[in-house]
């Protein structure tokens, strides 16, 4: 007990940002302030989570296996046998005892510490996932990380830190998972760097999936150099409260970046997205897809900002963000974004809110289908585009499945 | 400035608890013996409560007036002046005002060759008959043209109606239970920094009742109320329209005006009742500052239509081209079923001028709908910002939204901006929005050169064509001087 009180976070020490932070107009963190959290502790003997964890897997495709519980390292229960020599795949401090030079080189390089969050994150932080992949290298499997979090008894407290290095011409898939167990509230709040070096390729899937008393937090913050491609996919199933910041900066030429998602929402859950593309320089392109299914009591927030900085001519920005509204008491919040000061470029935003169409429903009503089938059809539709964008076949069809079960609807298969 | 005398001002007052701390906090002023001379013309620089009094008793206002305006004053004394938009200018003294002043009359030329030939060169672009020319630029008017006959067989066609087109004092005279009735209640005076500031100390502005089922038969233009006064620097304007009426409203007009205030801080107020239509347009041609961004004014305006019937509607159409900093959002609070809202904007900028302009549909009704159009061109240094919002509230079943922000930038050194929000409460909402950012096309250009036509006739056909939406709402003669007027804002800025 008395070590719980040493290890007790008092979030009031931390300037958490409030509504009136119009980055936060629409998110209200008071819920989170609450509780009292105990630092993420690992859960006891892991060994026997071995079987129990497996499930939170996706499964029928290869990948590199890696837990966190409560945002530490368990290297009992990952598995990285086969990984090529000179690609790096390990705890944050693992990594810093094993190759310290390359890791002050880029951690904390990349992200600024904007509020309250992410310096609980940065001074409180002991662990995380590094990835380093060396030039010219190619990862052949994706790296699968389950992020285990929250415990029985305790609120729990897991602030993981994660660094991601793809060095010139090389490439790496990572499926961040994040899952939590039933029991108190807990609250996650993640840091991720991403340095996407000269033609490198980087996906990044994040598939958030945790209990839905829990507090989610990730600030995702790319820097990518020339020729690279930076892929975000991001998926948001669970959580009470849901805010996620995905930044990329595109500081050289000939740079991609495309940011997807979609988020599911219903009962009282709270989603927010954050998004800002900085283009620094010129002929680079960025291209967005978000879209919101909310049911219930849920909100939706959506902020996508774009930046086109004076050097940046020949910039090609899109932005696309929709949002159905599957119930009376739902809410959608959102905001495109345009800051531009050059002017031989193209940009353009769109956002839409609506209800699934009635008329659509109606047609595949009168050929004999059910009302349920139907709006589940609709749904299945309007999700459609975002999730085709999965590169991983068996990952695809997963998620599809997820969106239909966390509805509550009846799933609609394809072909 | 004049000799200063006491009088009897003070003594007249009942000094509640309130006014006495806020007299202690203003004795500073008393003490370098600042007192307020009521048979002056013009109020010493400044603004206490003092000032609000002096105003309101120069304009012969009744008791209730006066307090409203002190209210405003005491509530904007409790106010920061607003940080938020996405323009800068450097800090205005609100002290270093002169808040009031008989209207000065215009120094009076003989003949058009003592104005500045510049002036007359915009005037010749903008096709403004010559008759037109002398008048506003302050020549001596021959017997032929007589602009107060116009106004006047005007006004009595209007009294036939039942229409009442007035300045806001002499309605406060006339029909002082419907100023007091809605004057303040779209825009009441806790609204923001600056319409709590226009309340306090508003010169004057337009009334305009339009009685119910009666159509107004011609365009009402502040240009005609006005005849040889100049526009207020706190002008207040109001506007009511009762069941089944209609009115056209203009405000300002195509040709350049040169106004020595450098503040301005406008409220605009219109009530429409059921099935009811205001239609407000404003051409805005302030002076925009030179090209090296020294001088231009400060354009902080406050604009709100309350659509309070079923039915309702109401149309902003602006077509922006002066001032130095342009702050506003001209907005609709949709709260009749079936009320429709629509926003068309033109803005442009140059040189150093600064735009953060945009509108807010409030959804609130049943079955309400608005369009929003704006069309943002940059040019230069300077800075064109969208800031928009559209809300659907929890009861507003079925509300329908567009909205399209195009932006064009002439030139690298400028920047566009969209700050749309969009806040949807309701399932049944369908809201879209669509923004675009692009420049000329040079392909466009080469096209339009290989036909003879030069560069800077090519860009302005172009531009006009990026407008058009937007000029196609405005009344017919407005249209074509605000195309050409965008030629002229717009002039050297492509090489």
């Amino acid at each position: 007990m008395g070590n719980d009180l040493l290890n007790m976070i008092e979030l009031r020490d931390f300037n958490l940002p409030t509504t009136k932070n119009e980055d936060w107009k629409y998110t209200n963190v008071a819920p989170i302030m609450k509780y009292n959290y105990v630092l993420g502790t690992s859960l006891g003997n892991e060994d026997h989570l071995s079987s129990v964890l497996d499930e939170y897997f996706f499964q029928d495709f290869d990948y590199y296996k890696v837990v966190f519980i409560n945002g530490i390292f368990a290297g009992k229960l990952s598995d990285l046998t086969g990984l090529e020599s000179g690609i790096i795949v390990d705890s944050l401090s693992n990594f810093q005892k094993n190759n310290s030079e390359l890791l002050s080189k880029h951690l904390n390089k990349y992200s600024a510490i904007d509020n309250g969050f992410n310096e609980l994150n940065n001074s409180l932080s002991s662990d995380g996932l590094v990835v380093y992949v060396p030039k010219g290298k190619v990862v052949d499997k994706p790296i699968q990380v389950l992020y285990f979090n929250g415990d029985k008894t305790e609120n729990v407290l897991s602030v993981p830190k994660n660094l991601i290095i793809a060095e010139e011409n090389s490439q790496v898939s990572i499926i961040a998972n994040y899952h939590g167990i039933k029991g108190k509230e807990y609250l996650t709040n993640v840091v991720t760097e991403v340095y996407a070096g000269k033609n490198s390729i980087v996906d990044l899937y994040k598939i958030q999936l945790e209990e839905e008393n829990s507090f989610h937090i990730e600030k995702v913050q790319a820097y990518q150099e020339s020729n690279s491609l930076f892929n975000h996919y991001n998926f948001t199933f669970g959580g009470s409260i849901t805010r996620n910041d995905i930044n990329t900066c595109l500081n050289d030429e000939n740079i991609e970046s495309h940011f997807y998602g979609l988020y599911l929402a219903h009962k009282n859950q709270h989603v927010d997205n954050h998004t800002f593309v900085d283009h620094a320089m010129p002929n680079c392109m960025s291209n967005e897809l978000y879209k919101g299914i909310l049911d219930g009591e849920s909100r939706g927030v959506f902020n996508g900002k774009i930046l086109v900085r004076r050097d940046a001519q020949k910039t090609n920005a899109y932005q696309s963000n929709k949002a159905v509204l599957l119930s009376k008491s739902a809410v959608i919040d959102t905001k495109p974004q345009l800051e531009i000061f050059a002017d031989d470029v193209k940009c353009s935003h769109g956002a839409a809110v609506g209800q699934l169409d009635e008329d659509s429903e109606f047609y595949i009503k009168s050929r004999g289908i059910p009302q349920d089938i139907a709006k589940s059809m609709l749904i299945r539709a309007f999700a459609a585009d975002v999730i085709e964008k999965i590169k991983i076949d068996e990952l695809r069809e997963q998620i599809n499945h997820l969106v239909f079960e966390h509805l509550n609807r009846v799933e609609v298969k394809n072909n | 400035m004049e000799e200063i005398k006491t009088n009897g001002l003070q003594e007249k007052d009942e000094i509640s608890e309130d006014m006495q701390l806020l007299n202690d906090v203003t004795k500073n002023e008393y003490k370098w013996g600042f007192i307020t001379d009521i048979e002056s013309d013009t109020a010493p620089k400044g603004l206490n409560e003092e000032i609000v009094r002096f105003i309101s008793l120069k304009k012969g206002e009744p008791e209730w007036m006066t307090e409203w305006r002190l209210k405003a004053f005491r509530h904007w004394q409790t106010m920061e002046e607003p940080k938020w938009p996405n323009v800068k200018y450097p800090k205005i003294d609100f002290q270093d005002i002169i808040y009031y002043s008989a209207p000065k009359k215009k120094p009076q030329l003989n003949s058009l060759d003592e104005v500045d030939p510049e002036l007359l060169k915009t005037f010749e672009k903008l096709g403004i008959p010559l008759e037109e020319q002398k008048i506003l630029s302050g020549v001596a008017v021959d017997a032929v043209f007589d602009s107060v006959s116009v106004a006047t067989t005007f006004k009595e066609t209007l009294k036939e109606k039942g229409i009442i087109f007035s300045s806001v004092s002499e309605a406060l005279k006339d029909h002082p239970e419907l100023v007091k009735k809605y004057l303040g209640s779209v825009v009441p005076y806790t609204d923001n920094y600056y319409a709590a500031l226009n309340a306090a100390v508003f010169s004057d502005g337009s009334f305009v009742y339009i009685p119910k089922g009666v159509r107004c038969p011609m365009e009402l233009s502040t240009y005609f109320r006005i005849n040889n006064e100049e526009t207020g620097q706190f002008e207040r304007t109001l506007i009511i329209a009762e069941d089944d009426s209609y009115v056209s409203y203009l405000e300002g007009c195509t040709a350049p005006i040169r106004d020595t205030n450098q503040l301005h801080a406008a409220v605009v107020e219109l009530v429409i009742l059921e099935n009811a239509e205001i239609k407000y347009s404003t051409v805005q041609n302030w002076y925009p500052g030179n090209s090296e961004g020294k001088g231009g004014i400060y354009n902080f305006v406050t604009k709100r239509a309350a659509c309070r019937g079923n039915h309702s509607k109401v149309s902003w159409t602006q077509v922006e081209t002066g001032s130095a900093v342009t702050w506003k959002y001209p907005s609709c609070i949709l709260q009749g079923d079936y009320s429709v809202g629509e926003f068309y904007s033109v803005a442009v900028t140059n040189n150093f001028q600064q735009a953060d302009t945009g509108t807010k549909m409030i959804h609130l009704g049943k079955n309400t709908s608005s369009t929003i159009i704006s069309k943002g061109i940059s040019a230069g240094k300077s800075n064109n910002s969208y800031r928009g919002l559209v809300k659907v509230a929890k009861k507003a079943d079925n509300a329908r939204n567009f909205t399209q922000c195009d932006s064009m930038l002439m030139g690298d050194k400028c920047g566009a901006h969209t700050f749309p929000y969009i806040e949807i409460e309701n399932d049944t909402a369908r809201v879209e929005h669509e923004a675009t950012t692009s420049k000329v096309g040079e392909d466009q250009i080469f096209y339009l050169n290989q036909r003879g036509i030069s560069t800077e006739d090519a860009v302005n056909m172009i531009v006009n064509g990026f407008c058009k939406e937007v000029f196609n709402e405005l009344p017919m003669e407005f249209a074509v001087e605000a195309q050409k007027l965008l030629a002229i804002s717009l002039e050297s800025s492509v090489g």
